[in-house]
């Protein structure tokens, strides 16, 4: 006789409801479709650059229950330093030939990824490892992290506004019928695709994937199968630093600027991005980012007042309904 | 008497109270000390930043909880006396219903903050007061209406606090004691007085739990107390004494501004005011924010010294220019938290302790 089998877990799909139905929703208050698509689009490019962001801050606190204030860091840093491969390069941003150009963009993400890789490594030896299990001291290091790193990004790169142009032929908007849809956005829809694919797959797929997920469930059972967490964690504060520098070469050309304290104005939307998912999970991390991109974008149309306060007035409503965020990791 | 006023909580150590000693002389003396309309705004400064900080001590020295909010309640005792006095005319009436609806604000949001989001871990509540702290700056800069958007408001003070008023026909000691004056006076009672109260606070049973809570919030919940309770309660009073200070700073300026009271960049000076000074250690606010100001305000000068001895030297002349005073006071701050996370109070205090 065989034993019943462990019923499997149910995955859980109300919040993906909830993020199709603000879609949804939002077609009938916006009225016209081809401005409901414009905003989608671009709802979704900004979803996805802060969901490549935030990925590595919440995997981090899943592993090792460490928060990085000074996440922020990384984001400066890759944008500066895409300022300065696209500013070397600048022969090549303005050539008007679509190859070139998307060669200048995959090299500054490129170095962009190194050196907030790098960068991580360093801030994770020096400044996180003394103080793990000691919120109360990692709160106040790792902002004191950030005010150093952010002064240091002003000697290195001069404390003004810098402008970061997109390639030539990144500049202007595809149209389909009524609807425009800026071309950057959708490169920029198309890499948040590919990294949320290749994240998935690497957590899915692979050895590592499988013991970073289940040391976000469990460290202790991990540890004492004779694996080393904390090496495992170096690799992945690493990995999600090398994610925001990524994330803030995007963001960069996003806003199509870039300034020193970018880091500090975007933890907070990071932040709320995070607390939504529910802290440490990947998966709300991503519906949370989407949300977020989706609400600003529509309330940003319909009533631009109400939009500077979409994200806090989200996260209120999220944590009303669920307390521990979307997909809360423990118990 | 001195021991009673202090709440029996002394500096125990004899540099730390001499040092002391001689802020609160200096202070006390300021205008007469000092003459000059910038050392007096720098000593009011002074002032205001004990009373903010020592607030903020009570929250993360005494109960152990990150908030960065701590500027917007500040903000609110700014705007209060700002916004009332605008509409109202100047006068104390004015002065006194704006901080009143400031303080009543205050505790209702602190309150709400509290006990929405006080049950859950330390990380989730700094992280909640950063995005609710960005929202109200949001809010601030958006109510332009009332609130002077990013301009701000200047405003005027009731008659006996404004410059043109003078209180005697002859200078005293070669000060004339102007409006100004006493308004440095109003402000330098207000802060001691608030001081010496944070200070019965922290020294009371009440302020004994919450170090019990910082210390092990499980047992602390163990033994009997609410610690949701008191977390909550230790909020709503940080948040009523950074209003208070608020009300202080706008009666100084007699403007009131985002820059100047909401800012991002203030939460981060209380920071590192608090850790620099002491945690939890209330003396550890003075001693903090009076460096820290005369930092701010003449260490720039001593850096641009060294900017144009290094001037030639690519990397030093970069990191020594006076803009980038608060990379020193950051990296200071990042060794204070390892090496000694009671601040120069705590180091003093353990000299004695060595011998």
């Amino acid at each position: 006789m065989s034993s019943p089998a462990i019923p499997k877990a149910q995955f859980d799909w109300k919040p993906l409801a909830l993020l199709a139905g603000v879609m949804v929703l939002g077609l009938p208050m916006i009225g016209s479709p081809s401005t409901w698509v414009t905003l989608t689009v671009a709802g979704l490019a900004m979803g996805l650059i802060v969901f490549i962001i935030a990925s590595g801050l919440t995997l981090v606190f899943g592993l090792m229950d460490v928060l990085n204030f000074g996440h922020g860091v990384f984001i400066a840093a890759g944008a500066f330093v895409a300022t300065s491969v696209m500013g070397g390069m600048g022969a090549w941003v303005e050539a008007d030939n679509l190859l070139q150009n998307l060669t200048v963009i995959f090299l500054a993400m490129l170095a962009a990824m190194a050196v907030a890789g790098a960068l991580g490594l360093a801030f994770e030896r020096m400044i996180v490892r003394p103080v793990y299990g000691q919120h109360l001291k990692q709160i106040l290091i790792t902002m004191g992290g950030m005010i150093v790193g952010e002064e240091i990004i002003k000697v290195i790169w001069g404390p003004q506004q810098q402008a970061l142009p997109l390639p030539t032929a990144l500049r202007g908007s595809f149209v389909f019928g009524d609807a425009a849809i800026e071309k950057y956005r959708l490169l920029a829809v198309v890499v948040g695709l590919l990294v949320f694919a290749l994240l998935l797959w690497v957590l899915n797929r692979t050895k590592v994937g499988l013991l970073v997920r289940a040391g976000v469930q469990d460290r202790e059972m991990v540890e004492s199968l004779g694996y080393r967490i904390k090496r495992l964690f170096v690799g992945v504060f690493a990995a999600g630093s090398a994610l925001a520098g990524l994330g803030g070469v995007m963001w960069g050309l996003y806003q199509q600027s870039v300034t020193p304290q970018i880091g500090a104005q975007v933890n907070v939307l990071i932040f709320i991005v995070i607390i939504i998912g529910g802290l440490g999970s990947t998966l709300g991390c991503f519906v949370g980012a989407l949300l977020v991109g989706l609400l600003a974008n529509y309330s940003g149309y319909l009533a631009p007042k109400v939009a500077l306060f979409s994200n806090i007035g989200l996260m209120v409503a999220i944590l009303l309904w669920r307390p521990q965020g979307l997909y809360p990791v423990k118990s | 008497m001195i021991t009673r006023l202090l709440s029996h909580d002394l500096p125990r150590n004899r540099w730390l109270s001499a040092l002391l000693i001689a802020i609160v002389l200096g202070l006390a003396l300021a205008p007469f000390l000092f003459p000059g309309s910038k050392a007096l705004s720098v000593a009011a400064k002074m002032l205001v930043f004990i009373v903010l900080v020592a607030s903020y001590d009570l929250l993360l020295g005494y109960t152990g909880i990150v908030s960065f909010a701590h500027t917007m309640f500040f903000g609110i005792g700014a705007y209060g006396v700002a916004i009332a006095s605008t509409l109202m005319g100047p006068g104390w009436t004015a002065v006194a219903v704006g901080l009143l609806v400031a303080l009543l604000l205050s505790l209702l949001l602190s309150l709400l903050i509290g006990l929405f989001s006080l049950r859950v871990k330390a990380i989730f509540y700094a992280m909640i007061t950063l995005a609710v702290a960005s929202a109200f700056q949001t809010l601030a800069s958006q109510l332009s209406d009332i609130t002077g958007g990013e301009d701000g408001l200047s405003f005027k003070n009731p008659e006996w606090l404004s410059p043109a008023f003078e209180l005697f026909d002859a200078p005293v000691l070669g000060v004339a004691v102007d409006g100004k004056v006493l308004s440095y006076y109003l402000l330098f009672c207000a802060a001691t007085v608030l001081f010496l109260l944070l200070l019965r606070i922290v020294n009371s049973p009440f302020g004994r739990v919450l170090q019990a809570i910082r210390e092990n919030d499980f047992r602390a919940e163990a033994i009997g107390y609410r610690t949701v309770v008191y977390r909550t309660l230790s909020n709503v009073l940080s948040a009523l004494f950074a209003c208070a200070a608020g009300a202080m700073l706008a009666l100084w300026l007699r403007y009131t501004g985002p820059d100047t009271t909401l800012s991002f960049e203030i939460m981060i000076d209380i920071l590192l005011i608090v850790v620099i000074g002491g945690m939890g250690t209330m003396y550890g606010a003075v001693i903090g924010a009076v460096l820290f100001v005369l930092a701010q305000n003449y260490l720039q000068d001593l850096l641009k010294l060294g900017a144009t001895a290094f001037e030639g030297v690519p990397v030093l002349g970069a990191v020594l220019t006076p803009d980038r005073w608060l990379l020193w006071l950051g990296v200071l701050f990042v060794l204070s938290v390892y090496h000694f996370p009671s601040g120069i109070v705590g180091r003093l205090r353990a000299l004695r302790l060595r011998h």
